[in-house]
């Protein structure tokens, strides 16, 4: 009776999660079908879920339109460079707060949430005139600087939450055992949360190549990522939504095969000293 | 390798060297739509007879270009040469200073050719701040069948009472035919775009000339409770949420009778993807009797910020591109029906493109809006459906999340103007125009 009761609650379970998953995905799914509509099928009503006539005019479309390598690689720089010098400065900064936390350690913690929660175009005059000035507008670099402040808070935040799982006594027996500050983070914390630091960069990626106020406002032509790809599609004055999918399916492609192939790392290290 | 070789192959890449050092790279921020596009595709008719001028392009949103390129020439980033912007932008900007003249383009351009609505529309203090690439009005799109089926004829120039009628008459809701779609989405450029037009129309405005706000007038709450009252009565359903998009494909798929909306909608209505193709007639947009008709003007235009450090190159491509060359060059690539519109008397004339069957009607639309004098009475600003002044996207749109409640049925007409008057008013002091 047990194992029935067992057996139906697993089932049920299941359906959820693939029910919940579906809903989730579905958004998705409908734009990558979209992008192989015709314009005509694309608006019509009711909508048409697979029966229609399938096309590779939309790709052919953006891809005679848009140089869509340039922006791909501008965003691939964009995001992992960020994320990299995002973590190079986060992971001694955690370090600190996790294992020598000070009197104001959570202070500092708060204070650095506390950026994030001023909406980005308060600071957009000022920050376009600094660019301006430091000739830094419509640059990867700019971009790179950028971006590697607004996640900052949210990198360090991620590590020194992992690294608290991390038992101190280790740390202490390694420098006990001789190894100076560099090697007790590089070669004694750093593997132990791999799991951790992993997320944080996949997460910080993923977070970066979808970000799309800064990477508008202060690029034209050269720097411009995916997002003004995608932006470069949308009209408010014509049917162009076959397009717009396609093009939107071309921009989310690498990261949504990037996440796929990460989803294990993702989710071990999300759920990271989750359960004791 | 001989001597000979070796300096041909030294004056090569000397040659190409100085060639690399004097191109000029133009950047041009321009709006997704199919006029802008088929112009980048033909751009090489301009590389070729300006080799010494690149062009980058920067397409963008409508909204999202406006925000880039307002905080661009703001700030004098000077990241575009050129930019696509609205007759909106145009008298603000040019007043500003941000915008280059374009008092001195050669005279081959013939700028009497323009057309006087649009000339007058982005000039400033006698001043041209901005070539117009495409113009617009807006005029009525009606199903021709459904008309016939109504047993009505629809008139050159229809009134409001007219459309009502025939709206009613054409609505079959069990069938999915709605009489008429109108704009219902909240936005300055969206809802408040129809309804600002329209007002003129009725008699209403948005200011006297103390600039005091005027909804509390009758002829606002006359046109609000047509507005309201035609919709509920013929309209689609979730019409709160339907702008140009949403009623193009209403429209294209048959379930619209009648459609008020920009001119530049009637390529797309009579297109391939157009369920109802051959069976759309035009119209002038609707009037009451009083003098103005409840159409809009509209001009995409071409023009170069003060902080571009390339003027000369800049204007060579604006002359280009809103030239009459550039207009035969369309014709003959890609045929009459798809020349940017709305520009030039002379495009007019041309007995080819006469035969285009919005032509005469977009002409019109456009000759019978006036943006310097929009209202029936006097009013201290310009523009038809906006009010030229930076304070109006922010109003007019919270006045459209107003409007756009009072038709999804989530507050009254009297309640939807007397917020947007409140609100108005409060900014408008804010701003400093009521003392």
């Amino acid at each position: 009776m047990a194992r029935a009761v067992t057996n139906r609650r697993k089932t049920i379970a299941t359906a959820a999660a693939w029910t919940i998953g579906f809903l989730i995905f579905f958004p998705i799914l409908w734009t990558v079908l979209t992008s192989f509509k015709s314009e005509a099928d694309a608006i019509a009503s009711p909508p048409k879920f697979l029966f229609f006539d399938w096309t590779l005019e939309n790709y052919a479309t953006v891809q005679e339109r848009s140089n869509y390598f340039r922006h791909f690689w501008n965003s691939v720089v964009i995001s992992v460079g960020s994320t990299l010098i995002g973590l190079a400065i986060a992971i001694p900064a955690a370090w600190a707060m996790a294992f020598v936390p000070g009197k104001r350690t959570k202070d500092v913690l708060m204070w650095m949430l506390s950026t994030k929660m001023l909406p980005p175009v308060g600071v957009l005059v000022p920050i376009y005139l600094i660019f301006r000035d430091t000739g830094l507008l419509d640059t990867r670099t700019g971009l790179v600087i950028v971006l590697t402040l607004i996640n900052l808070p949210i990198i360090v935040w991620m590590l020194y939450t992992y690294f608290k799982e991390i038992p101190a006594d280790i740390l202490e027996a390694a420098r006990m055992d001789g190894a100076s500050l560099r090697s007790e983070i590089l070669y004694v914390l750093t593997p132990m949360a791999v799991p951790g630091i992993a997320s944080t960069l996949l997460l910080n990626i993923i977070l970066a190549w979808n970000e799309a106020f800064w990477t508008l406002n202060l690029t034209a032509a050269k720097a411009a990522p995916l997002t003004a790809f995608i932006a470069s599609y949308s009209s408010p004055e014509g049917l162009f939504y076959a397009k717009l999918s396609a093009a939107s399916t071309m921009a989310i492609a690498p990261i949504l095969i990037m996440g796929w192939f990460s989803q294990k790392q993702l989710v071990r290290g999300l759920t990271f000293g989750a359960v004791k | 390798m001989s001597t000979t070789m070796r300096a041909l192959l030294g004056a090569t890449a000397l040659c190409m060297a100085s060639g690399m050092a004097l191109a000029e790279t133009l950047t041009i921020a321009t709006v997704n739509n199919g006029d802008m596009i088929r112009m980048q595709g033909l751009t090489e008719d301009f590389t070729a007879k300006h080799p010494d001028i690149q062009l980058e392009w920067v397409t963008l949103e409508e909204n999202v270009l406006r925000q880039r390129v307002t905080t661009d020439i703001a700030t004098k980033g000077g990241q575009y040469d050129v930019m696509t912007i609205g007759t909106y932008e145009v008298p603000i900007w040019g007043k500003q200073g941000w915008l280059v003249s374009l008092n001195d383009l050669p005279a081959e351009y013939d700028v009497d050719d323009l057309l006087p609505a649009i000339r007058g529309g982005l000039t400033v203090d006698g001043n041209l701040y901005a070539a117009p690439f495409y113009g617009e009005s807006s005029m009525v799109m009606y199903r021709t069948d459904l008309m016939e089926k109504a047993g009505l004829t629809m008139p050159e120039a229809p009134t409001w009472d007219f459309i009502k009628q025939a709206a009613i008459a054409m609505t079959d809701k069990a069938g999915e035919v709605y009489g008429i779609c109108l704009r219902g989405k909240a936005g300055w450029g969206e809802n408040m775009a129809f309804l600002t037009a329209t007002a003129n129309s009725f008699g209403a405005k948005w200011f006297d000339m103390d600039w005091k706000p005027q909804f509390d007038s009758e002829p606002w709450a006359n046109t609000l409770n047509f507005y309201l009252d035609l919709m509920a009565q013929a309209g689609p359903p979730g019409a709160s949420n339907n702008g140009f998009n949403e009623n193009l494909a209403l429209f294209q798929q048959g379930k619209c009778g009648m459609w008020i909306d920009a001119t530049v909608a009637a390529s797309f209505v009579t297109g391939a993807d157009s369920t109802v193709a051959d069976k759309v007639g035009f119209a002038l947009a609707p009037d009451n009797g009083l003098g103005k008709r409840g159409n809009w003007l509209w001009a995409w235009s071409l023009a170069i910020p003060a902080g571009s450090q390339k003027t000369d190159a800049a204007k060579a491509f604006v002359a280009w591109a809103t030239s009459k060359e550039y207009l035969a060059l369309v014709a003959e690539k890609e045929g009459w029906p798809n020349v940017p519109p709305g520009t030039r008397t002379s495009l007019y004339e041309n007995p080819e493109y006469q035969k285009v069957p919005f032509a005469k009607m977009t002409l019109d639309s456009i000759n019978s809006a006036d943006p310097t004098h929009p209202t029936v009475d006097e009013v201290p600003y310009v523009g038809v459906q906006f009010v030229a002044i930076p304070e109006f996207q922010g109003i007019a749109t919270a006045v459209g999340q107003q409007f756009s409640a009072a038709l999804a049925g989530q507050t009254s007409a009297a309640d939807a103007l007397a917020a947007a008057q409140a609100l108005t008013t409060r900014e408008m002091t804010k701003a400093g125009y009521i003392k």
